[in-house]
């Protein structure tokens, strides 16, 4: 049973989230160019590829911080370098994740806490709605799952599990929906029929935590 | 993809620092690709500040100069910019009498302005005022979508904000008289071909021979409806008449008029769709005190063209009317 999120689980988590998103870029914009303006794709591997920079995440042996640190230095990266609505957005998610007094390494409930407070934030920036076809219809069920996947017996690995899982399913539940936030609601109607780029990238980033403590 | 460029990458720098070379009374800053007066800040004057994605031009760095604005944060193309760039057009426009910050109602836009203002407020305890731009009537306003895009109009709220400041008024005056200019204007646009940016390198839509975006935005967004295309006067009309009747225009209105091409549209078209306009406010006697007519607000090679206009006062023409020295726009000087 994994207990904690360690430093070392922090760095494979964003380290895979980055890979993901390199190698999914074209997806994203895809996606986004349907609905948006096609640059989230792009906007997110030129942010990630920043981030790896930062933390020297390649280099086990580079400059070392403390998990709050470290998931501070992600979202202040991301607000610098991604722009569009996704760099205010995952920028105030870590950095709302790695405020408060953390310990060194995270408990299976320090963690859910953090993805509450990560979440919080990007409601607060963002001013969606479950439902407005946002990346919060991946990350509010995620929350929720990881939550419930505590609250009967389970451990870090299994409920992050869980939480991946409530993500892709709320991505793929974007599909239908007509988008109330962002460039595609201006779509109105024809927005409804594409899955949602934010929400898309939102669920690689639970996927990767997912691999990340297994 | 046939462009003039190196890499999409340096696609942004290279070409601020073209501009900044042929523009004396413009600076630079490389690492935030932020332009701004070479002569600035001005003490005790309220300063301005525009930014955006780039991919616009002239707008906003082309705006920046003597009556216009301090600075223009310049983001990625179609993104855009970072607060670390709209905090370093605030700390080159900061006078000491606040600055304005002049937001295109993106959702990205707003949230990394929102962001920028905190972060300099909490630095410097700069004063800032923001003025959301929200003119394209193509997009309904309603609570259900991201309200109004920002498009044409916010040429002119940038002359005459920076009239103003330029004039002395205090912040809280001169974020009123851009707020005026949002309340009485209203854009639309509709393109001819899709726009394709340097990253995609290839269209981001597809349009048919005969076919028309109607209400398309500035980064190729989709507009109200495809639409076969048709003749200048009926194209010039199905712009005008929602535009006339959203603020509503009413018969003895003064107009100033902004005929705006979207970027790969000849000077002649315009003028051509300027005739037309004129023809169409004739119709609802209104009339357009100033009228200009070019590429202000574009969309990189997409064509097409937007109408705006704007109710003025006479101290609004007055604002339009003073002197401006920038890359973009220069009279009276």
């Amino acid at each position: 049973m994994t207990q904690e999120l360690t430093l070392e689980n922090a760095r494979t988590w964003i380290r895979g989230f980055r890979d993901v998103i390199a190698r999914e870029a074209g997806t994203l914009t895809d996606l986004d160019s349907a609905i948006g303006d096609g640059d989230h794709g792009i906007n997110m591997a030129r942010g990630m590829a920043a981030v790896s920079d930062a933390l020297t995440l390649d280099d086990a042996t580079g400059p070392q911080a403390n998990v709050a640190d470290l998931l501070k230095k992600v979202g202040m990266t991301l607000v610098s370098t991604v722009g569009g609505a996704a760099g205010p957005l995952y920028g105030t998610f870590f950095l709302r994740m790695g405020t408060g007094a953390l310990p060194e390494s995270l408990s299976a409930s320090d963690f859910g806490d953090a993805l509450a407070r990560g979440l919080d934030g990007v409601v607060a920036r963002g001013k969606a709605e479950l439902g407005d076809k946002t990346m919060i219809d991946a990350l509010a069920p995620a929350v929720e799952a990881y939550r419930a996947a505590l609250a009967s017996g389970g451990d870090l690995a299994s409920a992050t599990v869980q939480a991946a899982a409530a993500a892709i399913t709320g991505r793929d539940a974007t599909i239908p929906l007509v988008a109330r936030k962002g460039r595609a609601s201006y779509l109105g109607e024809r927005s409804a029929g594409h899955q949602d780029p934010g929400a898309t990238s939102m669920a690689m980033l639970l996927s990767a935590a997912a691999d990340a403590v297994a | 993809m046939k462009k003039l460029i190196n890499s999409p990458a340096d696609v942004v720098a290279e070409a601020l620092q073209g501009l900044v070379a042929a523009n004396p009374h413009l600076a630079l800053n490389a690492d935030h690709a932020v332009v701004y007066r070479a002569d600035g800040p001005t003490p005790g004057k309220v300063g301005v500040i525009c930014g955006g994605g780039s991919g616009h031009e002239p707008a906003h760095a082309g705006f920046v100069g003597l009556g216009m604005l301090d600075a223009a944060a310049c983001g990625e193309v179609f993104t855009s910019p970072v607060p670390d760039q709209v905090v370093e057009a605030t700390k080159r426009a900061d006078g000491g009498a606040g600055v304005v910050h002049i937001v295109k109602n993106y959702t990205g836009d707003v949230m990394n302005f929102e962001m920028a203002a905190e972060i300099s407020a909490a630095e410097s305890g700069v004063e800032i005022e923001t003025v959301l731009v929200d003119d394209d009537v193509a997009v309904q306003d309603s609570l259900w979508t991201a309200g109004r895009r920002g498009v044409g109009l916010t040429v002119l709220v940038e002359k005459i904000i920076g009239a103003a400041a330029q004039e002395g008024l205090p912040l809280a005056d001169v974020a009123a008289a851009g707020r005026a200019v949002v309340a009485q204007g209203r854009s639309m646009g509709l393109a001819l071909t899709p726009v394709t940016t340097p990253s995609a390198g290839k269209p981001m839509f597809e349009l048919g021979e005969n076919e028309i975006e109607f209400g398309v935005g500035i980064h190729g967004e989709p507009g109200r409806e495809r639409r076969a295309h048709a003749s200048a006067a009926e194209l010039a009309k199905a712009l005008a008449l929602p535009i006339i009747e959203d603020l509503p225009f009413v018969a003895g209105d003064s107009v100033i008029a902004l005929v705006n091409g979207m970027g790969a549209t000849p000077l002649i078209e315009l003028c051509l769709m300027n005739h037309e306009l004129g023809k169409i406010l004739a119709e609802h006697g209104i009339t357009a005190a100033r009228t200009l007519i070019g590429n202000y607000m574009t969309s990189l090679d997409m064509a097409g063209a937007s109408l705006t206009l704007l109710r003025a006062d006479a101290q609004q023409l007055a604002w339009w009317d003073a002197p401006v020295l920038t890359a973009g726009l220069r009279w009276g000087v």
